[in-house]
């Protein structure tokens, strides 16, 4: 399913003495099976962008395309659950909305409100609990009684057993200590890649951008600022160091070591392993003195 | 040798969370001192929070006791000593309780009775350091999660504790907006001489303070200055945590035949010596 934005546009409170314009002109495409990562500052508008794609919001100019819907600024639009269904969005922090009496009504109440059997629901709840690394135990625990990193994983269970065509994550990883970081991270690409899922993933990680997207979106303002896969993007880090964003850690130092060698590699490293292979190489050959 | 005065003595505590089997803190037994920056560090479920909890006064110790400032926390002086501890927790939403960005930065003077000249004075001077003195009248829920954040330190930082704790108070930030956040406080620190306790999962983060606590299990795993911690290495990982940056650099070069004096904490430190061992060559 096809995700396309145009010209898109969102005013908070619009027509209001509070009318706040969050952004503009927003353009870009996801295709079937993406994984498009959408970077940018604090309020830069990331968020705006991910509540209209399960319209939450809807645009005050502009439409967006999702799947063989349209969703176009100044319609009242009906009929929102199938969007809804097929899009899934684990929210930051998706554990402070568990709220039922155990983990398996938790993860149920999603699809059978989208009109799923209590069975079919139930099944698929022992899939998504597999899926994201728990045994099927926990089902009839209290979601309370979970740890933190337990909480998430339930949380992100009940997203997939709506068994969504795309899913959006908005900062998945925030305050996991890093192996939980990683270990989130890795399960999404694997259902990325395993299910074909097309997934966004709205981050300040240029990191984890680098690592694992197709393409990325950088959002400067509130409007796109540029679009195109990790080596395009990061090729010309100063660029997007001047605009005050960060660039990844590898990036950053293959820079600063460029800069006080006065010497420069002919390509940008989005790994470590390459970078410290070509210092390496460098210092022993003395290239650049 | 300086002395240090410790401003947080904690003395053989231990505590379990209500229908809980295991504590979440035993035999915790340390001093903070006065004007250090001290990361604590440690997996999800380590117990860093729930210490955090204990030295505010909002869980009390099921053994042991905690003094701030030479004053031992119990139900009676909970409120002077919640007025030397200011505290910044990891969501925003939670601590916003003003109708506009100032009144929420003036919400604690009001709580403490002071005179409206100082506090239109502390709102705006505390606002300017959080670099958010351009949002004063903006609603809460119009601004970014990061923005609320800095507006809470704001209001922290308003009401000059002795004591900042920061608990994972910059883990929803950007990168750019961490790093200001980090260097105001740092900056206040010194100027105020006021004792920062930042609990964090970025390890780049506690490569800077002057002394880090790992916690394990509900137990002080390892005490020791950042070059000691990162030492630890592999065992580090093992603990569900990472190592900073340039010291996985500084490894990755070692193994690849560059000779460096140590696994360096800071990157501009590194490109330092890899510049300078190059060109004695």
């Amino acid at each position: 399913m096809d995700i396309t934005l145009q010209q898109v546009e969102y005013r908070y409170q619009a027509k209001t003495p509070f009318e706040r314009l969050a952004i503009f002109d927003v353009s870009f495409t996801v295709p079937s099976g993406t994984y498009l990562a959408i970077i940018g500052h604090t309020g830069s508008g990331k968020s705006t962008i991910l509540q209209h794609l399960n319209a939450i919001l809807q645009p005050t100019k502009g439409q967006i395309v999702v799947g063989a819907r349209k969703i176009e600024a100044g319609k009242k639009e009906k009929n929102l659950k199938d969007i809804r269904r097929k899009i899934g969005i684990v929210f930051q922090f998706p554990e402070h909305q568990l709220f039922e009496e155990t983990v398996e009504k938790d993860i149920c109440f999603g699809p059978m409100n989208f009109g799923v059997s209590e069975g079919e629901a139930k099944k698929r709840a022992r899939q998504s609990i597999e899926l994201v690394g728990l045994t099927e135990d926990i089902l009839e625990k209290s979601p309370f009684d979970l740890s933190g990193g337990q909480m998430r994983r339930v949380a992100i269970a009940g997203v997939l057993a709506m068994e969504p065509d795309v899913i959006v994550l908005d900062e998945p990883t925030a305050g996991l200590d890093p192996r939980g970081r990683k270990e989130i991270m890795e399960l999404f690409y694997n259902l990325h890649k395993k299910k074909g899922l097309s997934t966004i993933l709205v981050t300040h990680s240029m990191e984890d951008a680098a690592e694992y997207a197709d393409q990325i979106v950088i959002m400067h303002k509130g409007t796109v600022y540029k679009q195109g896969d990790p080596e395009e993007i990061f090729s010309s880090p100063k660029e997007l160091v001047e605009l005050g964003l960060n660039v990844p850690e590898v990036i950053r130092f293959q820079m600063l070591y460029e800069s006080k060698m006065g010497i420069e590699f002919p390509k940008k490293y989005l790994k470590l392993d390459q970078l410290t292979d070509a210092i390496a190489a460098q210092l022993k050959e003395g290239i650049g003195l | 040798m300086i002395m240090k005065k410790p401003i947080v003595e904690i003395k053989d505590v231990a505590f379990r969370y209500d229908h809980q089997p295991s504590r979440a803190l035993e035999n915790i037994h340390m001093n903070i001192y006065e004007g250090e920056w001290l990361a604590i560090v440690g997996h999800n479920g380590s117990g860093k929070s729930t210490l955090a909890k204990l030295l505010n006064g909002l869980q009390f110790a099921e053994e042991g006791s905690i003094s701030v400032c030479g004053l031992e926390i119990s139900e009676e002086n909970l409120w002077t000593v919640r007025k030397q501890i200011g505290m910044v927790f990891q969501n925003p939403d939670n601590q916003f309780v003003g109708t506009t960005v100032q009144d929420d930065v003036a919400f604690g003077l009001e709580n403490n009775g002071l005179a409206r000249e100082i506090m239109v004075d502390r709102v705006h001077n505390s606002l300017k350091k959080v670099k958010m003195e351009e949002f004063l009248n903006q609603e809460p829920h119009h601004l970014s999660g990061g923005q609320k954040q800095r507006v809470a330190i704001a209001g922290v930082l308003a009401l000059q504790p002795a004591i900042i704790i920061l608990d994972e108070a910059t883990s929803m930030l950007d990168p750019v907006g961490r790093i200001e956040v980090l260097e105001t406080v740092r900056k206040l620190k010194e100027e105020n001489v006021m004792t920062v306790i930042s609990i964090t999962h970025d390890l780049d983060e506690a490569a800077r303070a002057d002394r880090i606590i790992v916690m394990n299990k509900g137990k002080v795993y390892r005490e020791g200055t950042p070059e000691e911690i990162f030492q630890m290495d592999k065992e580090l990982l093992e603990l569900g945590l990472d190592i900073p940056f340039s010291v996985k650099v500084s490894k990755l070069l070692r193994e690849k035949g560059i000779p460096l004096i140590k696994h360096h904490l800071s990157e501009s430190e590194l490109v330092t010596e890899l510049w300078t061992s190059h060109y004695n060559k």
